[in-house]
């Protein structure tokens, strides 16, 4: 019997000839990532399980992004035991407020993750390098400390969902309206466990960051990973990023699917989450017109650089609806340097946006656009549950940033065609 | 880690990691802080109401999210000794043994047990008792290497038995 791609990497990892859907294995990793908020939790634990050295320096990530540059005292503690520790072991990759962005930004624009490689991550939205063909995964903080102790994590090896995309996404259409799609069709728990591996003629329509906001919700799927081949798209993606060797797999003819959807590209809409679940999914024909408090674009969802061109193409030469707030995050430092050689942080700020420096802060409720009693907020980010941007009663509604520079223009959800 | 007795705090659906522990909690890891405000937005009495030993049954997709490992230790430090769900979020599933909280699946009972139900929970077997109603259920008893890193005492000390 033939083995999915995800399988395949795995067998490698383990250094198994052949891995079987359910079977156990102990994995190698080439990268294990953790973040101001999950590496502190596994500090803690290293401490005290008493390791006294990581597995490589150079396969260790630690990037300070969630509440940085620190909102409080307790975050900048928490920056503080992250810092201390990459210092003791010489930490390769380690982001602080300057250099830093948001992970899962950073390491695919930093080359730090490639093709081939297993990866784990202390942030369940670590299953965004899929996007490289990577075996990628969110795990906890005690995964990650024993990660960083031995190179090496359990598994069980997941059954695969096969998505066939064919076709070219229509204008207005992008990465995030092909995956909203995706979990409203499946729903929240349609990938439990599983990978969900992508394929077809209409891929090569899709660019690396479109590739990437698609796999970084497969968990909100509730899949293990998603991923996504290897092609020239790929590899020029990684050409001047990544400098050591890579490996390409490739899903054999005969792998076993659970199930197989084929979703024509050209078909798709503008789709919009309500809340409180990603799978609430609408089209933006049945979502126009829900008044609106806030818009937030940015995030490791839609915070690169076409997104950020997509929603300034919007918002240039227009102005946010009175009443609202905008605000407009680039992901990481390069982004955001590009954003002005552009001009669009000029665009942004004509429009009356709020423009930050990188940080997840408002896509998780931490800082920097908190969300009142009752206020409703169209977000680029990945989650809608309650109270994840603010207030318990207030609502979040997933959308691209289209959609979203649209609505910031009427302070109502509207579609870009509608401009 | 033989058994599991207590009152049931029963839940429904996705009872994801946000509710479980919002995010404008984890600027802390203290397991006693977070547990003051386990489930707080979701039903805001259970860190006042729940009792040392108590079992908390949550339907399809429990912990799903994000993967912060606060959301397992917030419930086990407020006492919880075991959490039954038809099916869990799989990073929830595995930071929860990685810790050691006893979690099991049984669709049968997460529909059966009512709130409020006196529960039993034999791990040996996998057993779930429920004693005010007198039905029994059976979950899957853990695999071997869960067993492992459960009787190591978690995850990293399994791995330094191995070292
Ligand atoms: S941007 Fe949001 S989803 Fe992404 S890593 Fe940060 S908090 Fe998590």
């Amino acid at each position: 019997m033939g083995m999915t791609m995800t399988q395949k990497i795995l067998a490698d990892h383990a250094g198994l000839p052949e891995v079987k859907a359910g079977q156990l294995i102990n994995a190698r990793l080439d990268m294990v990532l953790a973040n101001d908020i999950t590496g502190p939790v596994s500090i803690k634990e290293f401490d005290k399980a008493g390791f006294d050295g990581v597995f490589d320096k150079s396969k260790i990530s630690l990037v300070m992004d969630h509440f940085v540059p620190n909102k409080d005292i307790k975050s900048a503690e928490q920056c503080k035991t992250c810092r201390t520790f990459a210092k003791r072991f010489g930490i390769d990759h380690f982001y602080d407020a300057g250099e830093m962005g948001i992970e899962h930004a950073l390491l695919p624009e930093k080359g730090i993750v490639a093709s081939g490689e297993a990866i784990i991550g202390a942030d369940s939205h670590t299953c965004t390098y899929g996007a490289l063909g990577a075996f990628s995964t969110g795990v906890g903080s005690t995964d990650l400390c024993a990660g960083m102790a031995s190179g090496m994590a359990w598994f069980k090896v997941p059954s695969a969902l096969r998505f066939e995309l064919t076709g070219k996404m229509p204008p207005f259409v992008s990465g995030k309206d092909v995956i909203l799609h995706i979990i409203g069709m499946i729903g929240v728990d349609g990938a439990l466990y599983k990978s969900m591996e992508f394929c077809g003629d209409g891929i090569s329509n899709l660019s690396m960051d479109d590739r990437l906001t698609i796999c970084n919700m497969a968990i909100e799927a509730g899949a293990k990973n998603g991923i996504f081949p290897v092609d020239d798209i790929t590899r020029e993606y990684m050409k001047g990023r990544v400098d050591r060797p890579y490996k390409e797999y490739s899903a054999d003819p005969d792998a076993e699917y659970e199930k197989t959807y084929t979703i024509d590209l050209s078909t798709l809409r503008p789709t919009v989450s309500f809340p409180h679940l990603p799978e609430n999914t609408r089209t933006i024909d049945e979502a126009k017109g829900v008044k609106i408090d806030q818009v937030v674009i940015g995030s490791c969802t839609n915070g690169r650089i076409s997104d950020m061109r997509a929603a300034a193409e919007i918002l240039k030469g227009r102005h946010k609806a009175a009443g609202i707030r905008v605000i407009v995050i680039p992901a990481t430092q390069s982004i955001y340097k590009q954003c002005i050689h552009e001009g669009l942080i000029d665009i942004f700020i004509d429009a009356g946006c709020v423009v930050s420096t990188p940080t997840c802060g408002p896509c998780l409720g931490g800082y920097m656009g908190i969300l009142a009693d009752g206020e409703k907020c169209v977000s680029t980010t990945n989650r809608n549950f309650v109270g994840r941007m603010g207030a318990v009663t207030s609502e979040v509604y997933l959308a691209s940033p289209q959609v979203a520079a649209a609505s910031a223009v009427t302070g109502e959800i509207t579609s870009p065609e509608d401009l | 880690m033989e058994e599991a007795r207590g009152r049931v705090h029963k839940y429904g659906d996705n009872i994801d990691t946000d509710v479980i522990i919002p995010a404008r909690y984890l600027n802390s890891s203290d397991p006693a802080e977070l547990a003051a405000h386990c489930m707080v937005d979701i039903d805001p009495e259970f860190a006042g109401r729940v009792q040392q030993g108590d079992i908390i049954v949550g339907g399809e997709n429990f912990g799903c999210g994000s993967s912060r490992e606060h959301a397992p230790i917030a419930i086990k430090a407020s006492g919880v000794s075991c959490v039954i769900a038809a099916t869990f979020a799989r990073i929830f599933y595995r930071n929860a043994i990685n810790i050691g909280l006893p979690i099991l699946e049984s669709p049968e009972a997460s529909r059966a047990i009512a709130d409020g139900d006196e529960v039993e929970v034999d791990f040996q077997s996998g057993t779930i008792r429920d004693i005010t109603t007198g039905e029994e259920f059976r979950a899957h008893p853990f695999p071997e290497f869960i067993r492992r890193i459960i009787d190591a005492g978690g995850l990293l000390a399994s791995l330094r038995e191995e070292a």
